[in-house]
């Protein structure tokens, strides 16, 4: 990974070099496994390999242990992919943070992203002690000044080389109180974040409403904006985000559509009903890239099929954004 | 004020050792008010123990003082002949009292027949919610009067985070009686804790601040807290130079 600091980037990622050069984003999400098998995460890097120009490392996402999101980040470079790091506030403290922030850019690692992180109470140690020693807000800055002051968080210089990254974050902006939301997003753009991956996505309805507030507050001309979409398996899953995961507006005519999709296949055809399913999921996926990708201030993408992998080049050909644009 | 939760009396039982003489001491302030640990509640441990100790075929001799406050050393002073008599003590105090009791008495084995749980308030007649950490560095000015060190799952001093939805937290809080788990059987003939709702304390932030139109106050970013003053930084202590009675050289 070249430096390219000096030539006028943050970080010289390619996130960063492809939204700069104005192209429309794409960028993926690999969840690292739930064992030490690091061929996991090479198998999983081919679906994604040259499909997303950066692939989210999730770090113990949904509070559920798994190799950590720098070790997983190390092995997707390996297999020729550039990782967004995720970093969640729930497992570390700001020593430890910055300890990986150090060690995370040492290892070639140039897109970060700061979050709050699930709460334990929804993984398989439910009875940890959470950290939250700082929050992501300030978890932005501490990576800002890491990069543009040279300082770590209590102030002490950094001693040689500072971690450059291309700083992330994510906003939700379904969740409440939604008129709150741009001006939190305004906030987390003040603390220092470069783009913003969002929330899923399916009521583009209410997010042209939010996108209309943000252009308001100026915020799309100093953050890159990269839309949550992610394809459904089937109207159960459609349900189970309307109804269990906060922050997610669903709205019926997707419930509808997706319920749809497999009427007329007998109850018995498990698998023809299952195919019907996922291709009208992938479908209503590229339609809300094509819809989301018309709104002013929107600069790309964030495809997030956990654990689907597979499906992410089908939405990315069908929402014509491959081949991705090849940078100098 | 402190409130606190009785043990199972298994567990008290447990703990007991072989201590034939038993005495129980409730503490007359905080968890008198929540029902955990005052004189009547003293009373009933040391008469539940007495029977059930018995029936085990274990006897022991259990009696029970209530002092007012047992995190002070002068109203320890009053129940100097009780637990002199006994040889382990059941504190129901919080676990100040129960500490003080320990030091007050060190010969004495003291062990705790509550759980402190949280400083809060009573919500309404049998329900108490936490409301304040001791964090050391308040903070309710800036935040409406509403405690997101407390209150907020993550403790979050720039929030709400992306899993407030309609005034609710993602959070969800175990529900307990008597401390002890709720259980149901779910859809799949699995044991759950039942769980309940709880406020998003960032929404009620808000809702507040936005009351008062003093929302700019939260657009500020909150920098990094200082958690040497809370529990991070150790034991803390707290000296009045004014009220000392001696020097410290
Ligand atoms: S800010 Fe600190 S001192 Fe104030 S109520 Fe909350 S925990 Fe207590
Ligand atoms: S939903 Fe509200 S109370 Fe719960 S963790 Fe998020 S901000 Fe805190």
């Amino acid at each position: 990974m070249t430096d390219r600091a000096s030539s006028g980037y943050k970080s010289g990622s390619t996130l960063e070099r492809m939204l700069r050069a104005g192209h429309f984003a794409v960028t993926g999400e690999l969840g690292p496994p739930q064992s030490a098998d690091g061929d996991h995460i090479r198998e999983k890097a081919g679906y994604l390999r040259g499909i997303v120009d950066g692939v989210n490392i999730t770090d113990n996402q949904t509070a559920v242990v798994r190799m950590s999101s720098l070790g997983a980040a190390v092995i997707a470079i390996e297999e020729g992919l550039e990782p967004v790091m995720q970093m969640t506030c729930r497992d570390r403290n700001r020593l430890s943070m910055q300890a990986d922030f150090l060690s995370a850019y040492a290892l070639g690692i140039r897109n970060m992203l700061a979050l709050t992180g699930d709460h334990q109470s929804f993984g398989n140690h439910p009875t940890a002690k959470n950290v939250h020693d700082l929050d992501s807000m300030q978890l932005i800055q501490v990576l800002r000044d890491l990069r543009d002051e040279k300082k770590f968080e209590c102030g002490d210089p950094v001693k040689g080389v500072e971690p450059r990254f291309f700083i992330g974050a994510a906003a939700a902006p379904d969740a409440g109180p939604v008129e709150w939301r741009p001006y939190r997003l305004a906030k987390k753009v003040n603390a220092g974040a470069d783009f913003i991956q969002t929330q899923l996505v399916y009521n583009t309805k209410a997010f042209e409403k939010y996108m209309e507030e943000v252009r308001q507050l100026g915020l799309h001309e100093r953050v890159c904006i990269l839309v949550g979409v992610g394809p459904l398996k089937g109207p159960g899953m459609a349900r189970y985000m309307r109804d269990f995961v906060p922050g997610i507006s669903m709205p019926d005519h997707i419930i509808d559509r997706m319920s749809k999709a497999a009427a007329g296949i007998p109850k018995e055809e498990k698998a023809a009903r299952r195919d019907a399913w996922r291709a009208e999921g992938i479908q209503v996926c590229i339609e809300l890239i094509q819809q989301v990708r018309e709104i002013e201030g929107v600069a790309g993408v964030h495809v997030m099929a956990i654990e689907w992998e597979e499906a992410v080049v089908s939405i990315v050909k069908g929402a014509g954004l491959l081949p991705r644009p090849a940078l100098d | 004020m402190i409130t606190g939760e009785q043990k199972p009396l298994d567990e008290i039982k447990g703990l007991l050792g072989d201590g034939k003489k038993v005495l129980v001491v409730g503490c007359g302030t905080c968890v008198t008010v929540c029902f955990a640990g005052g004189e009547k509640e003293a009373q009933i441990l040391a008469a539940s123990l007495r029977m059930s100790t018995k029936l085990d075929g274990d006897a022991r001799e259990v009696t029970d003082a209530t002092v007012q406050r047992q995190c002070e050393w002068e109203y320890l002073d009053l129940v100097e002949k009780e637990v002199q008599e006994a040889d382990v003590i059941v504190s129901l105090a919080c676990g100040i009292g129960v500490q003080a009791m320990a030091r007050h008495f060190p010969d004495k084995w003291v062990i705790p027949g509550l759980n402190t749980t949280f400083l809060g308030l009573p919500e309404e007649q049998g329900v108490w919610t936490e409301q304040c950490q001791a964090c050391g560095n308040c903070i309710l000015a800036l935040t409406g009067g509403i405690c997101p060190i407390a209150r907020c799952s993550k403790q979050l001093l720039n929030g709400p985070c992306g899993g407030s939805e309609n005034g609710l937290c993602e959070v969800k809080r175990i529900k307990r009686e008597n401390g002890i788990p709720v259980m149901q059987t779910d859809a799949r003939g699995r044991e759950q804790p039942v769980l309940e709702d709880v406020e998003c304390a960032w929404q009620l932030i808000y809702d507040r601040l936005k009351g008062f139109d003093k929302l700019d106050l939260i657009m500020e970013i909150q920098p990094p807290k200082d958690w040497s003053v809370s529990r991070d930084g150790g034991p803390r202590r707290i000296v009045r130079e004014d009220l000392r009675l001696i020097d410290e050289e």
